[in-house]
């Protein structure tokens, strides 16, 4: 277990210092309910697009990707430069002028503008429980590592990262949080770049990488490139370490998922909303793209590095039989399991380490890039090391919290259960959906503690939801006939088609339950990343079919009713109040370059 | 919104840069303060302290009214 130094807590007290004072700095300008959920739809777009990047940017990013890098190389970058950068760019250039242009005030409210009241409701009963939950999860996780990397009560823990986001959001709503997410933007960038370049340091460069990785995928039985090249070996599943082939990942993970999340998911189409213009709006997603490209570098490199840096080359003893074992702990200093690198084996409740299927140890992949950072951090650095964890954690909760707020208050509470009150009203129910949503995050926190199993079934469902989303909004945005009936009987078509497919399918070495054939097994995917992207598809393709063929039969909206919410019957931007190379097409065709540049580098 | 955010981002990255450059120089030489042979806390808090600065003055520079 790592002690702290004072230095390192003089950092973490600075941040909160900041964090809180950011809220209270703002509590003067929130008077209306918009300044509360939408910023009064005033703040620039550099500063909009660093929010919505870092809405993202929380702990299933930095630790979880850090995670996948260990466990797959840097194939793992095309959850970036196939799995965000093309969504971003539609969203800004074809999606934002009907969600900005509509006068929408959320994701789900533009769903009810476009289509009916049901569909609305579908989605924003769906979103609220999720983003709670979701929060809940990545306190749970918070928790559970600060517990196991620095011996901090889990209780303590989680109530003070609550206690802050909860201050800072109910202070300067929506304003605070993207502030604040912009502060923690920085502060993750700069908290990780030091890591990167001393790991990168200590294995001898990127080809020293290269060369050390080359013996680790040789040993798993894969081609020496396998780990450090992103595409060479997605012709077949069996061939590379993610278990997909590259039709599945291009259009499970490149178009359905990717699409699905970034075009539709409230959360981060906040931040744009809350843009100054239209122009800002658009940009939103497209200047967050610059940053989301290279964090592949900054959240990935660590895992790698951590697969294979040796365990005596940091500043402190990052062996893994150095932490202590807790009764949350996974990690055991008695299992004597050999680590790969610093990464530690996963041990079972008796200390002993699990094994797969093949008798092959499995590592504890979610604390590579935390033991990265012990290993290499000196006091001072580790504490802002330290504190960027912390940030990632906080932001992706914020996130959620103001998606949450803003969602239960227009489109549940004003909609359903109180109509026509004055403005004010709504801003206090905005400050007291602030608390309940942080109270039922803590309380998920708990029951993720408490019962693990639910929390991954609950995860399940989310994504069953989600998976069809992109084909009703793909829809409704570019087809005029597409109808309300459409949209709901697809939407719920596409969620049970997710539920049965991954009923009838596991992943290998897998057993029934939580991970699928709970209908019968009629077929098993290499892995469970392969599963979840043909799950991903199977329930788009139905949602699609299934929208059009209802639409087909039922009577669509007059034009005249959907103009600005469908294309072909709305205006094209004009974005003129910008230079040519400030606009979003311009930004459009940078980004895009940049990424075949990538993916063409690392090929 | 009249508030910069570079201001409050550029005062917390100058204040930890302060810090962290403070503590590196003042433990410069010590056993466990340079790994891979860098003094990290000296280096990367300069680097900070650079970065906050600049925020500052981009902040300072924006509320200053433009020439006539």
């Amino acid at each position: 277990m790592t002690t702290l130094g004072w230095v390192d807590y003089a950092v973490m007290a600075l941040y909160f210092a900041f964090v809180l004072g950011i809220g209270a700095a703002l509590r003067r300008y929130v008077h209306t309910s918009e300044d509360f959920f939408l910023s009064g739809r005033a703040i620039p777009a550099w500063v909009t697009g660093l929010a919505f990047v870092s809405a993202n940017l929380g702990a299933q990013e930095v630790i979880g990707m850090g995670a996948s890098g260990a466990k797959y190389g840097i194939a793992t970058s095309h959850f970036y430069w196939i799995g965000a950068i093309p969504a971003m760019v539609f969203i800004g250039l074809f999606m934002m002028p009907f969600y900005y242009g509509s006068r929408a005030r959320s994701v789900p409210e533009y769903l009810k503008l476009r289509f009916d009241e049901k569909t609305r409701a579908l989605n924003a009963v769906s979103f609220a429980i999720m983003t709670v939950f979701s929060s809940g999860i990545s306190l749970y996780a918070m928790g559970k590592l600060l517990h196991l990397l620095l011996g901090w009560s889990f209780d303590s823990s989680i109530l003070m990262a609550a206690g802050v986001v909860l201050a800072y959001i109910f202070l300067g709503g929506l304003t605070s949080a993207i502030y604040n997410e912009v502060l923690q933007f920085f502060l993750i960038v700069l908290g990780f770049a030091p890591l990167v370049f001393l790991g990168l340091r200590a294995v001898g460069g990127w080809s020293g990488l290269v060369a050390r990785l080359a013996d680790h995928a040789t040993a798993a039985g894969f081609a020496p490139g396998a780990y450090t090249r992103s595409w060479a070996f997605m012709g077949h599943a069996s061939t590379n370490p993610v278990g997909v082939e590259w039709f599945g990942l291009v259009m499970g993970l490149g178009f359905v998922l990717s699409f699905g999340y970034w075009c539709t998911d409230f959360l981060v189409v906040q931040r744009a909303m809350a843009a100054n213009s239209m122009t800002a709006a658009r940009r939103t997603p497209l200047i967050a793209a610059f940053p989301k490209m290279l964090f592949p570098f900054l959240v990935i490199l660590p895992g790698m590095l951590a697969l294979v840096v040796s365990p005596t080359s940091g500043v402190r003893d990052a062996a893994p039989t150095a932490y202590s074992i807790s009764t949350t702990s996974t990690t055991s200093p008695t299992s004597g399991a050999p680590a790969v690198g610093i990464v530690p084996p996963k041990v079972d409740s008796h200390g002993a380490p699990l094994r797969d299927a093949r008798g092959r140890v499995v590592l504890d992949y979610d604390l590579a890039t935390p033991m990265l950072l012990l290993h290499f951090f000196p006091a001072g650095l580790l504490g802002l090391g330290l504190t960027a964890l912390l940030a990632s954690f906080m932001s992706g909760m914020a996130g959620n919290v103001t998606a949450f707020n803003t969602v239960w208050t227009y489109d549940l509470y004003q909609s359903y259960v109180r109509r026509g009150a004055p403005d004010a009203h709504y801003l206090a129910m905005g400050r007291f959906a602030t608390v309940a949503g942080v109270a039922i995050s803590i309380a998920a926190a708990y029951v993720a503690a408490s019962f693990n199993n639910i929390m991954d079934f609950l995860q399940l469902v989310f994504a069953f939801v989600n998976a069809p989303l992109f084909a009703t909004f793909a829809l409704g945005m570019f087809w005029k006939r597409t109808t309300g009936h459409g949209a709901f009987t697809g939407l719920i078509a596409g969620t049970l088609a997710a539920a049965v497919h991954h009923g009838l399918s596991l992943p290998a070495g897998a057993s029934v339950g939580v991970k699928g054939g709970y209908l019968g097994v009629v077929t098993t995917f290499p892995s469970e990343l392969a599963q979840t992207f043909w799950t991903a598809i199977v329930a788009w393709t139905t949602c699609f079919v299934v929208t059009i063929i209802v639409s087909l039969v039922t009577r669509p909206r007059p034009p005249e009713e959907l103009r600005g919410l469908v294309y072909g019957l709305t205006p094209k931007p004009v974005d003129t109040a910008v230079s040519w190379f400030q606009r979003p097409v311009t930004l459009a065709v940078v980004v895009l370059a940049v990424t075949v540049i990538l993916n063409a580098v690392f090929f | 919104m009249s508030l910069d955010v570079r201001l409050p981002i550029g005062g917390f990255f100058t204040l930890l840069g302060l810090l962290l450059t403070g503590y590196g120089w003042a433990t410069l030489g010590a056993p466990g303060t340079a790994p891979a042979g860098v003094p990290i806390d000296l280096v990367w808090g300069a680097v900070l302290l650079v970065f906050g600065v600049a925020l500052l003055g981009l902040a300072r520079r924006a509320r200053q009214p433009p020439n006539p």
